[in-house]
């Protein structure tokens, strides 16, 4: 299997997307002549020319408003935004028209469209473009949203996401793409709904997802260090979330602790929790805990940063309270 | 607003409780803080305190009667409740059914679960959601567990404990005094009966219990030495003088003080067994037993390395008069990371005692006797006492025990080495 970076895989994803499909085009901010501010779109506009590579204007709105009008008119548009912290001043098409139109024309207009971009924070670039979306995202039915954590799931649920009838939120991640991963060749879609256990354990379940599942790998190592055996499960779609998978890890481990990027309020490990209680009562041992961002916006400070951010010895010091160690 | 009156988990292990005595009776005008009665646990009698000013009323137990940890025994309303002001007005569901209500054994009107604030002596079992469910799978009664989560929240490691030790259903916690029984508990009989049905009183239930605790599951091993405590009695006499009548030292004060400072320096038997983990101990508290009419208890010295023989003989003393009068406090008997068990006075030469558990040792003292003893090629009287060391295997290997009972040994036959 070859190896590839997590933008390379991305980039793959497209091209066999657009080469599969001549309804599929790339549209946002230099992704056509400057071949994307991460190069993620790197070749396209020479392999499939300026109609299905389009440079944008500097206008967040503007740019996901046509996407939404080109998917109604029934093709099938992937936006690109340079991060998530742009995105914000297109929530209005995404939540208001993406996400409302098939229900609003009583299922009659089908809104394939694909949003993208780097999501969450990178380093040192401060509260303003530090920001973890997915529970704002996650929050509106009508939507998907997946994040996923490595090359291979970035290639197949992107694939995924651009065959979705539905409007689908793609998260990558600026430190994710050049790490590097086994990637299949050709045809590999990844289920969107599903979580992938990626180390298996018996004494605590870490879940993670996008960025966060480094740092949980790394957590299970020192954790296996001290004897405890702990399983990662990666969520890799947030929205519908697979609760089947999370069920039976905690049923197994007794135990688990949520990790996310984005703030403890109202976050993905809140709704994570939220199924554990519901749905695995009887199996818990202890409260479940949350490793997130510190409630606080992003500081600059590099020193600062690194303490508001999720980290390994968060994860380890968490899973060892729930497992009544300290 | 009536509040309820319970009989309260007055210790940590009670289950049930017998009343000894009433100090307020029905329509008795109490204080919150007021003893209301006594109450016989299953290690000491304890005072039931009320909770609330006002009248007592509805007093449903008698003097004599053992009653379960959460049941109403009275209530205490209000001076201008109706119920306080005469039968028959008003709330009909606290109305006593006759007369006879003022009696203390008569039985109350059906009433409603206690609130829960009210019972905060006798509240839930604090349990994770799994050990809940493995309780009822496997059907063991959570309230007999000892939690080791925060808040002494059981969690599952207690509950896969339980299962791996037949007995532990008991409170590992609990203090009552390991050695073998006291003196002539059983009455002695005067019918003509071939045997006579005695029921096992609250301390008999828990010294059966936390015995069965112990011998089962503990591996248990003995080493014996014999001390020679000429210099010892020597010196112990010299103090008796100089201290006339402000207290005798005994022998076993000695030996406290010589087990506890051997300790110090041998933190391997000052050792609780944790299940998962040994909990060596930095302090030293030396339970002694104490037999007391039917049965034993294990009032604690605290500290006692850091305390003179003085201090430890009077402390001794007072707790040794107290148990037998059943007065000792909770946390006075509870927490001792080794315990000292001497039968000397009944001319025991050498006895085997039963672990406290989670202790990791006991010391079981025989008599100081005069012995012929050979010294320097020629035979000699000498008072000797010989000291039974009971290890947990757990924790105590056979050479880590010998060695501090060198030690013991050394500062016994020596007792100027207390000084050092």
């Amino acid at each position: 299997m070859p190896t590839l970076t997590y933008r390379d895989a991305l980039n793959q994803a497209l091209r066999e997307e657009m080469q599969r499909d001549p309804s599929v085009f790339l549209m946002g901010e230099e992704v056509g002549v400057y071949q994307g501010a991460y190069k993620v779109s790197r070749g396209l506009l020479e392999e499939f020319g300026p109609m299905r590579v389009v440079d944008t204007p500097i206008a967040e709105l503007g740019f996901a408003g046509v996407g939404v009008g080109a998917a109604m008119a029934g093709l099938r548009p992937v936006v690109e935004f340079m991060t998530w912290n742009f995105a914000v001043l297109a929530l209005d098409q995404i939540v208001n028209s993406a996400a409302k139109i098939l229900y609003e024309s009583g299922g009659q207009v089908p809104i394939p469209i694909v949003f993208r971009g780097p999501n969450g924070a990178a380093l040192q670039l401060a509260a303003q473009h530090s920001q973890a979306w997915e529970s704002w995202l996650a929050h509106i039915p009508g939507l998907k949203v997946v994040a996923p954590a490595t090359p291979a799931d970035a290639k197949g649920l992107l694939k995924a996401a651009i065959r979705d009838d539905n409007p689908v939120i793609v998260l990558e991640g600026e430190m994710l793409y050049n790490t590097k991963g086994d990637v299949p060749e050709g045809e590999h879609v990844v289920p969107i709904g599903k979580a992938d256990v990626k180390r298996a354990g018996t004494d605590v379940t870490l879940v993670c997802h996008s960025k966060t599942v480094v740092p949980a790998l790394k957590a299970a190592e020192q954790l296996q260090e001290q004897g405890v055996s702990a399983e990662v499960v990666d969520l890799r779609s947030l929205r519908p979330m697979d609760e089947e998978t999370l069920v039976a890890s905690v049923a197994k481990t007794n135990r688990c602790v949520v990790a996310e990027e984005g703030w403890p309020h109202c976050g993905i490990g809140a709704q994570v929790v939220d199924i554990i209680q519901r749905e695995a009562f009887d199996s818990l041992d202890a409260p479940v805990l949350r490793v997130t961002q510190a409630d606080v916006p992003m500081p600059y400070n590099r020193q600062l940063e690194r303490a508001a951010k999720p980290s390994p010895e968060k994860i380890v010091a968490a899973a060892r309270r729930v497992c009544y160690l300290d | 607003m009536a509040t309820t009156v319970f009989m309260e988990a007055l210790s940590p292990t009670m289950e049930e409780g017998r009343l000894v005595k009433w100090h307020k009776h029905e329509g008795d005008a109490v204080k919150a803080g007021d003893t209301l009665a006594e109450v016989e646990t299953d290690k000491a009698i304890m005072d039931l305190q009320a909770r609330a000013d006002g009248i007592l009323r509805q007093v449903s137990a008698a003097e004599g009667q053992t009653v379960p940890v959460g049941k109403e025994l009275a209530v205490i309303v209000a001076p201008g409740e109706p119920l306080g002001a005469g039968r028959g007005t008003g709330d009909e569901r606290r109305v006593a059914p006759s007369p006879a209500a003022t009696a203390p054994a008569s039985s109350p009107a059906p009433r409603h679960s206690p609130p829960a604030a009210a019972a905060a002596d006798a509240a839930p079992v604090k349990a994770s959601p799994l050990a809940r469910r493995m309780a009822k799978e496997s059907g063991v009664d959570l309230k007999l567990l000892t939690g080791s989560g925060p808040g002494g929240r059981v969690v599952r490691r207690d509950l896969e404990t339980a299962a791996a030790r037949p007995a532990a259903t008991v409170s590992a916690s609990a203090p009552v005094a390991p050695v073998p029984p006291p003196p002539s508990p059983v009455p002695v009989s005067r019918t003509d009966a071939s045997y006579e049905d005695v029921p096992l009183t609250q301390i008999r239930k828990t010294i059966a219990k936390r015995l069965a605790a112990s011998l089962g599951p503990v591996p248990h091993y003995f080493l014996t030495t014999e001390v020679d405590m000429e210099r010892a009695a020597e010196a112990r006499e010299a103090l008796n003088r100089d201290l006339g009548d402000e207290g005798r030292i005994s022998f076993n004060d000695i030996v406290v003080k010589a087990a506890a400072l051997a300790l110090t320096r041998h933190r391997a038997c000052n050792a609780w067994f944790q299940d998962d983990h040994i909990r060596y101990w930095n302090e030293v508290h030396v339970g002694v037993a104490v037999a007391v009419e039917d049965g034993l208890i294990t009032p604690v010295i605290r500290h006692a390395d850091r305390k003179s023989l003085r201090e430890i003989g009077r402390e001794a003393h007072d707790l040794a008069q107290r148990a037998r009068n059943r007065r000792l406090r909770p946390e006075e008997y509870t927490g001792s990371t080794f315990s000292v068990s001497n039968l000397g006075m009944f001319d025991i030469d050498q006895f085997t005692a039963v672990i406290n558990p989670p202790e990791a040792a006991i010391l079981a003292v025989g008599s100081v006797t005069q012995k012929p003893v050979v010294a320097d090629g020629t035979i000699v009287a000498r008072r000797r006492m010989r000291l039974t060391l009971g290890c947990d295997h757990r924790v105590i290997d056979g050479a880590t025990g010998a060695v501090f009972l060198q030690t013991l040994k050394q500062m016994l036959e020596n007792p100027l080495a207390m000084l050092l």
